[in-house]
């Protein structure tokens, strides 16, 4: 099978890339881009580690083929911190939500998905929508400290949305 | 989070004012700088904006891609290995088998048993036997199917009692085996008897026995193992891995490539999760390190997560009967236990695990007579290791159950009968003379009652919903080195330039839990200085001073100590220079908010800087080191070394669940966790450390198991082996119990591994409480539940 070229938007910027057939969106980013902040844990769609948004809908990278991305926006964690850190991004680390942070990528980007949908989630809200993501260190507890955390700032700062959702 | 002030030590004024500062009639309670406050983690920043580096994120210009054989026979004869058609595959650089490295490495220089690769025999369903360097990942997955393997297969240990067996020598699976076990495969056994045992039982007024069994669990961090091994342009290798413990991995390179050691750089990349499970030297740093000699170009190894999960090191599997003596006053007489555990294929940490599973049992109760047969055996599944609470897990959840079978059968309270047991603070134990400094788990399990309504509960809740109670101890590192030797456990070197940014260099391997945080915080709080100043340098082998690194819980408490040491010895010289500055000799300075305040006339002061650049003339960058070593602890008897630390951490925990008494699942409501951790030097990651111990014991106690059929590991993936999600995890109320330790740093104690091991009792022993029955097989599956209630049922008609 030949290498085929596929076109897409990766944190606003437009990418030309020859891919393999067989190689998936989390390949493409952390090798051809080299976008390693999205990781991957499991390669199975297990941890939740690989997490990015495609279109605005979070998706997990290691189960989508590259070339299902044709035409297709994709955000990683990488874009969360343009210009200024992401109020979830500085919740994580000042609640303790990230300790070997392997996994921490994949929560803020579920996370981003969840607030951008529910401004004002319950704690059993935020179970629900990270009941995917596996952290082995945290014991959950500061995970949703901080998104309780980042969600209340982001509901400030509506007003001049400094943080529209990307899509 | 409550935070509870523990009985035991007051601070200790020279912890903060050695030297000089004694004779000034410092304060005994110096308001703490950054000492006790949340500090975020230095690196989380990196982490939360997916900058980390981890070893799977580098790259190197002409890197080449390697995988790894593996065995697919859990015992067998190496026949012939044909790497022919690999080697003439375009792209393949180079392949290597267990031939090309002969030298024997392992963590414990008492078991050096592992090797590179396979040679004559494997010995495990997963053991590396070749492995292929290519230019592209594809084409070395390609390669290593047209590796031609013959077996003969021998026959198979997979049961821990078949190992116990006599056998022919081609039957045992390595050289080296307990010397009072010859021709067989037992590893190592431990025979501890203290006390008069038989007499304790006799005089009993109540006896408690149980046969236990424990699957193997694993770790389970989420960054699958990955390495980069460079031999460079300089004929040096570079090696980036995520290490717990890169000085081992330093060392055992050097004899497996038989390379002086500084001709080696081992690099410390981001440690996605360890727990043990990155503590050993392992056969695929070997490996790389192997093929980028014969290539000199840079190889990388990232394994999937099956490859994870077999390269083990996971918690033994555990097997055994322990009995309890009490009087009839609720007072614990005697420990009798004699257990297996099953250690797979190699040694690993073994021999410490083996005598872990005895000495770990005394405590946190006073134990006037003990016996202990511990046997761990070789078999061929994957090998067993150091995992969190590292020897001492299983065996707490056998005794906590014991105890709480005596509290039944005595009619006492069971935390009442806990507390008529506890060690107190200050003393030592009675045989192996473990010194207890301080203890705060009194008012840890009184504040977790308190706080869980223990008294309205116990016994009183409606059918299927209980509450339980577990307490456990742990060592604060261990006290004696690995390698046996004349360095201290711990140096730490600072370096502060013209800029003023603090440079502190240390071995000590950040794997999350926030080590270089605290080790900066130590060095800031001396200094009196802001967090920001400080940068922590721990990655490299060139650079760092050795550190025995992070296992055992020893981080915080030896390193935190070195890193004190050196900041008081730059404080001397800041101190120094003010004096001459302002012309207050022999005055007494507090280093507070960046400026040295004189104690005796608070408005003469010294900036920060003003003193630096003073104290740095004529004589350029202030450097300075600081260590620590271990006081010399213990008894004198064969093996009393094991279990020595300087100081131990107590918790009691309770926890509260419903059993669906049609499926037998357990649903968690609640966690009180009650931890004596010395001081909280920070809350924030002390909680953080506790409440992920809860997380990964409720894991043990409830769903985690591997699962084997003829020697195969069959849930070797995240969705067979199931981690708690966030819905199994209930709340998890953390207590922190201050008792300020005379020796820790600030009075701290370890946090990050002894709050595992009482989660898992908690729970069975609420299980007997919901529903009546005993579990004595954990994890306590819904299938095993619901077995044991049936067969209450039975016995009830």
């Amino acid at each position: 099978m030949a290498k085929q070229l596929l076109k897409l938007k990766v944190n606003g910027r437009d990418f030309e890339v020859a891919v393999e057939p067989y190689h998936t969106l989390a390949q493409v980013l952390r090798n051809e881009l080299n976008l390693t902040g999205t990781k991957v844990g499991c390669d199975m769609g297990t941890c939740g580690c690989c997490t990015v948004h495609i279109d605005g809908k979070a998706k997990l990278s290691c189960l989508t083929l590259a070339l299902e991305c044709q035409g297709t926006s994709v955000h990683t964690i990488e874009s969360l911190n343009e210009y200024q850190m992401h109020p979830l991004q500085k919740a994580f680390a000042e609640c303790g939500g990230s300790q070997c942070g392997y996994c921490t990528p994949g929560f803020i980007m579920k996370s981003a998905e969840l607030l951008a949908k529910n401004p004002d989630p319950t704690r059993e809200e935020i179970k629900a929508a990270l009941a995917g993501n596996l952290c082995r260190c945290t014991g959950f507890m500061k995970i949703y400290d901080a998104v309780e955390q980042a969600a209340s700032e982001l509901r400030q700062k509506t007003s001049d949305k400094p943080f529209p959702v990307r899509s | 989070m409550p935070i509870v002030s523990g009985s035991g030590q007051t601070r200790n004024n020279h912890q903060l004012n050695k030297g000089v500062w004694t004779e000034s009639g410092a304060p005994a309670e110096a308001p703490f700088n950054v000492i006790g406050k949340r500090v975020p983690l230095k690196d989380a920043y990196r982490k939360v904006t997916g900058e980390g580096v981890y070893a799977d994120d580098m790259k190197f210009p002409g890197m080449l891609h390697c995988r790894i054989l593996r065995a697919t026979t859990p015992h067998a004869k190496i026949i012939s290995i044909d790497t022919s058609r690999a080697e003439a595959l375009p792209g393949v650089r180079a392949v290597v088998t267990g031939r090309d490295a002969e030298n024997r490495f392992g963590v414990l220089p008492v078991s050096q048993d592992e090797v590179a690769m396979a040679r004559d025999k494997v010995i495990y369903n997963g053991e590396p036997v070749a492995a292929v360097a290519a230019d592209t990942e594809e084409i070395a997955a390609e390669a290593i199917w047209l590796i031609d393997v013959k077996y003969e297969p021998l026959q198979e240990f997979l049961k821990p009692r078949d190992s116990l067996k006599e056998v022919a020598p081609e039957l045992q699976l390595h050289e080296k085996v307990e010397k009072k076990h010859p021709n067989t495969n037992i590893h190592k056994a431990v025979d501890q008897e203290f006390g008069d045992v038989e007499a304790a039982f006799k005089e009993a007024g109540a006896i408690v026995s149980a046969e236990f069994k424990f699957d193997g669990i694993s770790h389970g961090f989420t960054e699958p193992h990955a390495v980069i091994a460079h031999w460079d342009a300089d004929d040096r290798l570079q090696l980036y891995t995520p290490q717990q413990v890169p000085h081992y991995t330093h060392r055992a390179l050097a004899k497996v490539l038989e390379l002086p050691m500084h001709q080696i750089q081992v690099i410390r990349t981001m440690v996605g999760g360890g727990f043990g499970g990155k503590s050993d030297p392992f056969q695929h740093e070997m490996i790389a390190a192997l093929l980028s000699m014969r290539t000199r170009r840079p190889v990388k190894v990232t394994m999937d997560r099956e490859e994870t999960f077999l390269t083990g090191r996971g918690r033994h599997p555990t097997e055994g009967k322990l009995a309890m003596a009490f009087s009839k006053d609720g007072k614990l007489l005697a420990l009798d236990s004699d257990v297996i555990i099953d250690g797979g294929a190699y040694g690993s940490f073994g021999v410490v695990s083996a005598y872990y599973n005895g000495v770990l049992s005394n405590g946190p109760y006073r134990i006037p007579a003990f016996r202990y047969h511990g046997k761990r055996i070789y078999s061929n599944r994957i090998p067993s290791g150091a995992m969190r609470g590292h020897g001492s897990v299983n065996p707490r959840y056998c005794t906590e159950t014991l105890v709480d079978m005596a509290a039944v059968e005595l009619g006492i309270d069971p935390c009442e009968l806990r507390m008529r047991n506890f060690l107190e603070s200050n003393t030592l134990t009675p045989f192996h003379k473990f010194r207890i400094t301080s203890n705060g788990i009194r008012e840890g399990l009184a504040e977790a009652m308190k706080r869980s309504d223990w008294k309205n509960k116990w016994g009183k809740l409606p059918y299927g919903h209980g509450i339980g109670v577990g307490c456990a101890w742990y060592i604060s590192g261990s006290a004696l080195p690995i390698h046996w030797n004349k360095l201290p456990q711990s140096t730490v070197h600072l370096k502060i330039d013209l800029d003023g940014g603090i440079a502190v260099h240390s071995l000590a391997a950040d794997i999350g839990q926030g080590s270089d945080t605290v080790l900066a915080q130590c060095v800031a709080e001396v200094l009196g200085v802001d967090m920001d100043r400080i940068h922590v340098k721990s990655t490299t082998t060139d650079t760092a001073p050795i550190d025995l690194g992070s296992y055992s819980s020893r981080v915080t408490f030896m390193a935190g100590n070195a890193a004190r040491a050196a900041a008081e010895e730059i404080r001397h010289k800041l101190a120094d220079a003010a004096a001459r500055l302002t012309g207050q000799r022999g005055e007494y300075f507090d280093f507070v908010n960046e400026e040295l305040v004189c104690r005796s006339k608070p408005d003469v002061r010294v900036g920060f800087m003003e003193a630096l650049h003073e104290a740095q003339a004529d004589v350029g960058a202030l450097i300075a080191s600081g260590s620590y070593q271990s006081p010399p602890l213990g008894s004198t008897f064969k093996g009393s070394n094991a279990g020595l630390s300087p100081s131990y951490s107590f918790s009691a925990f309770i926890c509260e669940l419903k059993v669906d008494l049609e499926t037998g699942f357990v649903q968690p409501l609640k966690v009180w966790a009650a931890h004596d951790c010395g001081k909280a030097l920070n809350p924030l990651s002390v909680e953080g450390q506790i409440e992920g111990s809860v997380h990964m014991g409720l894991g043990q106690a409830l769903t985690e198991q591997l699962r084997y059929r003829n020697g195969q590991l069959l849930n070797a993936n995240f969705l067979d082996y199931k981690i708690p999600t966030p819905f199994d995890t209930p709340e998890i109320e953390v207590i922190i119990v201050e008792s300020h330790d005379p020796e820790g740093p600030f009075g701290a104690k370890e946090c990050g591994e002894g709050a595992l091991a009482p989660v898992i009792p908690a729970i069975g022993n609420a299980i007997y409480d919901a529903v009546g029955v005993r579990m004595f097989e954990v994890p306590m599956t819904p299938d095993r539940i619901l077995k044991a209630i049936e067969k209450k049922q039975r016995e009830g008609k």
